[in-house]
């Protein structure tokens, strides 16, 4: 699957799963406004096309690493909604058994290495899966998804020169999305561009439009194209906003500037995309409706599976600390 | 049973392990050479690209072991001196230890990091720390301290073994001495302590480079009639209580020693332990033994007031059992 050009399946197929993700991190929004469920969640709408455009290039058994932002990696990987949704909401059926909740999980079976709650840690992760593929000689490539704010982190300049010096199949993919928590990027970084940082890593480096999902798939195409023939990792930002706040739609905590937000949302990557399929007749705007009205009705199943599940049992409190368990002896 | 290097007990478990397991690989800087303390001599040479140099990258080099461990593999990684933890402080506590709690028990993390503790050698104090405390304090790793080589080469098979992210710690000094060590492989169960003299009269519970020192406490101590039990724990987490509770209730008299500053040290939760389990028993208040409360000095007397060791220990036995008096 390294073709520059999409097919049309996989055209409908990332339409598909940018509408995934916008639809379940809209209702996930609201569920946390709501206080129906706990904790935080990190909200990837507007982005879609950037997990999307990369993990269409993807096999099941590539690795991603994740970020506190990472409901659309899942999703895009292939990620369970339900198990999702469960997760979201602690109860026992989630991806986590609910003790990780939004900004921990993981699925092995479709090489999701796990969304992380501290910023930059994935770097050094995709690196050590990354020499896992290196190892098997089987073509295998790691995706680290990382944001700007991560990108001052000293875990990413580590990881991207170990990748680099170890030659590693890593794609390192930026998403610039102008905020680093509530701070704009021109705060935390000096450059303009962070791809500009693969000179000091020492590998290739490019700036795609993180809005154009086509635009992201034929760059990540060729990173990956070139990790898997051996020659070595890859740094990509994309540039991209994020709709909504840091944190829950609304944090309340300051304003962005209205024109910014704006000039983003008319370049939002759904409606993009949608506009290609229609005028190449590959999906109607009628179908395009359907597609979202299906996508919803999804959501609301897996909403319902969650809402339904139980809880955790209070033993699942000491369980899974360790492989297996220590017979007898515990610290307590 | 032939005599070897407390290293080289080390260096033969990891080439046992990775003659049958072609997922084991050993990475850390300058390892190529074997490492500074030769705990990876000759490696090399015998399984070439398996054993390879990273950048001085803490932080990376241990998430090289986590990524890797996580899809399939079974690092063993050298940060070279324990002082260095912290540069990869939080791979090692929020990813490391957390992963396979916080993903729902999904990713198995069979990793290695083995690091070098301890003062007495003039490298002060960014090089001479025993930082032991910090990791037990956090659930989902596993701590092992073996004190000879017969358990450093056991100890060592055992933790390549587990399923689990382990840390290894040697005592620097301790690499250099020799014992018997067999050429098999053999194991040195995780998670169980091991009486390493047998007493009456108070019990040393002691770790790593303490264990030596409170034997020659024992010795001295045995001229005045005096039997003191030395419990090595080996594994720090998961504590093995019951053989040190054992032991506290034969004895009636206890005492904890480790190189690490005393205050909030190892110590302080063996102790506690005891007073939980074996409070009826104590004829006497449980002692410590440790560093006192500031870095490691580099001037070479002022170094050697800062480490605990035998005198210390014997000092603290006077006290429990005071001369003249009988147990």
């Amino acid at each position: 699957m390294c073709a520059m050009e999409p097919t049309e399946a996989q055209l409908v197929e990332m339409f598909r799963r940018m509408v995934r993700i916008r639809e379940f991190d809209e209702r996930a929004g609201l569920l946390l406004e709501r206080a129906i469920v706990p904790g935080a969640v990190h909200l990837y709408v507007g982005e879609e096309a950037v997990a999307v455009g990369v993990c269409a290039q993807l096999n099941d058994d590539d690795y991603i690493t994740s970020t506190h932002r990472g409901h659309g990696h899942l999703i895009a990987k292939g990620g369970d909604l339900g198990k999702m949704f469960a997760e979201i909401y602690g109860k026992a059926t989630g991806y986590c058994h609910g003790k990780g909740g939004s900004m921990h999980m993981a699925d092995q079976s479709l090489g999701i290495l796990g969304a992380n709650g501290i910023v930059g840690a994935g770097g050094p992760i995709a690196a050590g899966a990354g020499y896992t593929c290196k190892f098997r000689k089987q073509g295998q490539v790691t995706v680290c998804f990382f944001g700007d704010g991560a990108a001052a982190e000293g875990s990413m300049h580590e990881a991207g020169n170990l990748a680099a010096v170890l030659n590693l199949p890593v794609i390192f993919v930026c998403e610039n999305n102008l905020y680093g928590e509530f701070a704009h990027v021109d705060e935390h970084h000096a450059i303009s561009d962070i791809a500009d940082m693969a000179t000091g890593w020492g590998m290739a480096g490019a700036v795609v439009d993180g809005m154009d999902v086509l635009a992201v798939f034929e760059a990540a195409g060729e990173a990956i194209a070139r990790a898997r023939r051996g020659e070595g990792p890859t740094l990509l930002e994309c540039k991209t906003y994020r709709f909504y706040d840091h944190l829950g739609r609304d944090y309340g905590l300051t304003k962005r500037p209205e024109d910014e937000i704006a000039h983003w949302k008319a370049r939002d990557p759904i409606a993009r995309l949608g506009t290609a399929l229609a005028e190449r007749s590959l999906i109607s705007a009628a179908d395009q409706d359907r597609i979202v009205e299906e996508t919803r009705a999804e959501i609301e199943a897996a909403i319902a599976f969650a809402q339904e599940s139980p809880e955790p049992a209070p033993s699942a409190l000491l369980e899974d600390v360790y492989v297996p368990e220590p017979a007898g002896t515990t610290n307590g | 049973m032939p005599e070897k290097l407390f290293s080289q007990g080390i260096v033969e478990a990891q080439a046992h392990e990775m003659r049958t397991d072609p997922t084991i690989f050993v990475a850390g800087e300058d390892i190529e050479l074997g490492g500074v303390f030769a705990t990876a001599k000759g490696l090399r040479e015998e399984f070439g690209s398996r054993v390879f140099n990273t950048p001085i990258a803490e932080a990376a080099m241990t998430g090289l072991a986590i990524g890797a461990a996580a899809t399939g593999m079974r690092p063993i990684v050298e940060i070279m001196f324990m002082d260095f933890m912290t540069v990869a402080m939080d791979q090692v506590v929020n990813q490391m230890a957390k992963m396979r709690y916080m993903f729902g028990g999904e990713t198995r993390l069979p990793l290695v990091l083995i690091t070098h503790a301890g003062a007495g050698h003039q490298n002060a104090a960014q090089h001479s720390q025993s930082l032991e405390a910090w990791f037990c304090h956090v659930p989902g790793l596993k701590v092992v301290w073996p004190s000879d080589p017969y358990d450093g080469k056991g100890l060592m098979i055992a933790a390549i073994r587990d399923d689990n992210p382990v840390i290894y710690i040697t005592n620097k000094l301790a690499l250099g001495t020799r014992a018997d060590v067999p050429d098999d492989a053999y194991t040195v169960p995780i998670g169980k302590a091991a009486v390493k003299r047998e007493g009456e009269d108070v019990t040393v519970v002691a770790v790593g480079a303490m264990v030596p020192e409170a034997i020659k406490a024992a010795d001295a101590v045995a001229e005045r009639g005096l039997s003191v039990e030395v419990v090595d724990p080996r594994t720090l987490s998961p504590l093995d209580t019951d053989t040190i509770v054992r032991s506290v209730r034969k004895t009636g008299r206890a005492i904890v020693a480790h190189e690490a500053v005393q205050f909030c040290g190892y110590g302080a939760e063996v102790a506690a332990q005891i007073a939980q389990h074996a409070f009826d028993a104590l004829d006497a208040p449980v002692l410590r033994v440790g560093a006192p409360f500031s870095p490691v000095p580099f001037n070479p007397n002022l170094e050697k007031a800062w480490l605990p060791g035998a005198e210390e220990i014997i000092a603290s036995i006077e006290q429990l059992i005071p001369t003249g008096a009988r147990a």
